[in-house]
C-alpha cells in the first residue's frame, strides 16, 4: 500500500463528461483516478496512490463560489488525503479560478498541502498566488506533459515535508514566510546593495510584482478633431453617490452623463447645476468634495472645447475608487470601459488618479 | 485601468500623483499630479489661479497625447 494518500480535482472537461454543455455539472466524487491523474499517478511513484477524484463543472463552480466550496471540500476530506492535486488549468479562466479556489482553500481548512497549475495569465492566478502552490505551465493542455513533471518535483517534496522555495522547486511566490536568517535585515539589506553596486548577481527577499507593459499607442495628430474621454480612478461622482460605489474594494464602476454639465461642482460652488463629490474612501475628501474638478478637470476641458482646442470631451465619464481595488477587478472595470469608448468613437482618454 | 484601454489603440494619458506607481504598473504616458488628495488642483491658490494651475496640467496632458513615445515617458 502507498505511503501517500493524494486526491486529485478536475473539471468535467478532464473527466470526460463533456465540454461548455457540461460546464454545469455538480461536484461529485469517484474513488478512483480520472483523465489527468493517471499522468500523476505514474510519475509520483509507487509511494503515493491518487485514492479520490472531486470533479465539477466550471461554470458550476464559479457562479456558486460559496456554497461549491465547502461541498469539495467535503468530498476531499472524506478521502482523508495527504496532498491535493489540483488541474492544472493551463490558461481555462474558470477552470483556474476552481483550481486556485480549491487549493487555497485546501490549504487553510484542512492543512494539507495543496498543488496546482496554471499559465502566467490565467486570473486565478493572480487571486490565489498568495495561497496556494502554483506551478506555472504552459497555456494548454498540449503542454501536459511539461506540466506534469514540473508539479510532481514540488508534490513529491511537500508530501515528504521537505522545505520548498519558489525558486527552487519552481512555483509562484506565495504569502512571505518567516524564517530565521543569519544576519539581521539591515546587514542582509547592505549586502544586496554592495552587490548590486559591484554589478553581481544578488536575490531580493521581497520581489516586486510583475507587470506586463502595454505597446503605447499612436499619438494623437490633430486635437481640434479629437473626441476625448474622462476615466478616474478617484471616485468622483454625481453628489449622494447614485450607484453606491464602495469607498474601498470597489465592485463597480460609474458612468455619468455631463451633457450639458460645465463644471463638477462642489460645496465651493453657490447654485451649481449639479453638484459631484469624491466615494474614495482612500484619501481626504475635502478638496474634492469641494471642487471635483480637482480630480476630474471637466471645467477646464469644456473651455478648450469651446476654444475649439479638442475636438470634444465625451458625453460620459467614467468613475471608479482605486482603493484597495483588486488588478483583476480594475482591469475587468477597465476592459468594459474602453469597450464603450470604441463603440462611441474616442480617440483619446485623460485618467486621472488620486 | 490605463493599460487595459491603452491595449484597445486609444492613447491614455495617465496624470497621477504617484508617478512611481504609475510608472509601475506601466501607464505609457504620464504626467505628474499636485497631490493625492487635489491632483489637478491646489486648494491654498485663489479661485482663478487654481484654473491656471489645472489648465497647466491638462495642456501638459494633451502635449504627451500629441506625443509619439516608444516607452515610458513622463511629461514634467
Amino acid at each position: 500500500m502507498a505511503t501517500f494518500k493524494v486526491v486529485h480535482y478536475i473539471n468535467q472537461f478532464y473527466a470526460g463528461i463533456g465540454g461548455e454543455e457540461k460546464a454545469d455539472t455538480k461536484p461529485f466524487k469517484e474513488a478512483k483516478v480520472i483523465g489527468p491523474g493517471m499522468a500523476f499517478n505514474k510519475a509520483l511513484g509507487e509511494d503515493v496512490e491518487i485514492v479520490g477524484t472531486v470533479v465539477c463543472g466550471d461554470s458550476y463552480f464559479n457562479e456558486n463560489m460559496e456554497t461549491v466550496l465547502p461541498e469539495v471540500l467535503e468530498m476531499i476530506r472524506s478521502f482523508e488525503p495527504d496532498l491535493v492535486i489540483a488541474g492544472p488549468a493551463f490558461n481555462a479562466g474558470r477552470y483556474g479560478m476552481a483550481c486556485g479556489a480549491v487549493t487555497a482553500a485546501v490549504i487553510r481548512e484542512l492543512d494539507i498541502p495543496a498543488v496546482t497549475g496554471m499559465y502566467e495569465e490565467n486570473p486565478g492566478l493572480d487571486i490565489y498566488k498568495k495561497d496556494a502552490y502554483i506551478v506555472p505551465v504552459g497555456n494548454s493542455a498540449a503542454t501536459m506533459r511539461k506540466a506534469v513533471p514540473a508539479m510532481t518535483k514540488l508534490i513529491t517534496k511537500l508530501l515528504h515535508n521537505e522545505p520548498v522555495d519558489p525558486v527552487v522547486d519552481g512555483y509562484v511566490v506565495r504569502h512571505r514566510k518567516n524564517f530565521v536568517a543569519e544576519f539581521r535585515g539591515a546587514r542582509r539589506a547592505a549586502d544586496m546593495l554592495v552587490k548590486k553596486l559591484n554589478n553581481e548577481a544578488f536575490q531580493t527577499e521581497y520581489p516586486m510584482p510583475e507587470f506586463d507593459n502595454v505597446d503605447p499607442s499612436p499619438a494623437i495628430k490633430d486635437l481640434s478633431q479629437t473626441k476625448i474621454a474622462l476615466v478616474t480612478s478617484g471616485g468622483i461622482v454625481p453628489k449622494g453617490n447614485p450607484d453606491h460605489i464602495e469607498s474601498s474594494s470597489a465592485s463597480k464602476y460609474g458612468k455619468y452623463d455631463i451633457d450639458g454639465i460645465d463644471t463638477l461642482a462642489g460645496t465651493n460652488y453657490p447654485d451649481a447645476k449639479a453638484y459631484y463629490e469624491t466615494a474614495h474612501g482612500g484619501y481626504d475628501p475635502m478638496y474634492a468634495n469641494q471642487d471635483s474638478n480637482r480630480v476630474l478637470p471637466v471645467d477646464v476641458l469644456r473651455d478648450m472645447e469651446a476654444s475649439g482646442k479638442i475636438g470634444e470631451l465625451h458625453r460620459y465619464f467614467y468613475s471608479t475608487v482605486g482603493n484597495g481595488t483588486s488588478v483583476a477587478n480594475a482591469k475587468k472595470y477597465a476592459a468594459a470601459i474602453a469597450k464603450e469608448l470604441i463603440a462611441d468613437g474616442v480617440q483619446a482618454v485623460i485618467l486621472t488618479s488620486t | 485601468m490605463v493599460k487595459e484601454i491603452e491595449k484597445t489603440g486609444i492613447p491614455v494619458v495617465h496624470i497621477c500623483t504617484v508617478v512611481p506607481i504609475s510608472l509601475t504598473v506601466g501607464a505609457n504616458r504620464i504626467v505628474p499630479a499636485v497631490a493625492i488628495p487635489h491632483p489637478l488642483g491646489n486648494p491654498s491658490l485663489s479661485f482663478e489661479d487654481e484654473k491656471k494651475l489645472r489648465e497647466h496640467i491638462v495642456e501638459k496632458a494633451l502635449e504627451a497625447l500629441t506625443t509619439e513615445v516608444d516607452s515610458q515617458t513622463v511629461f514634467e
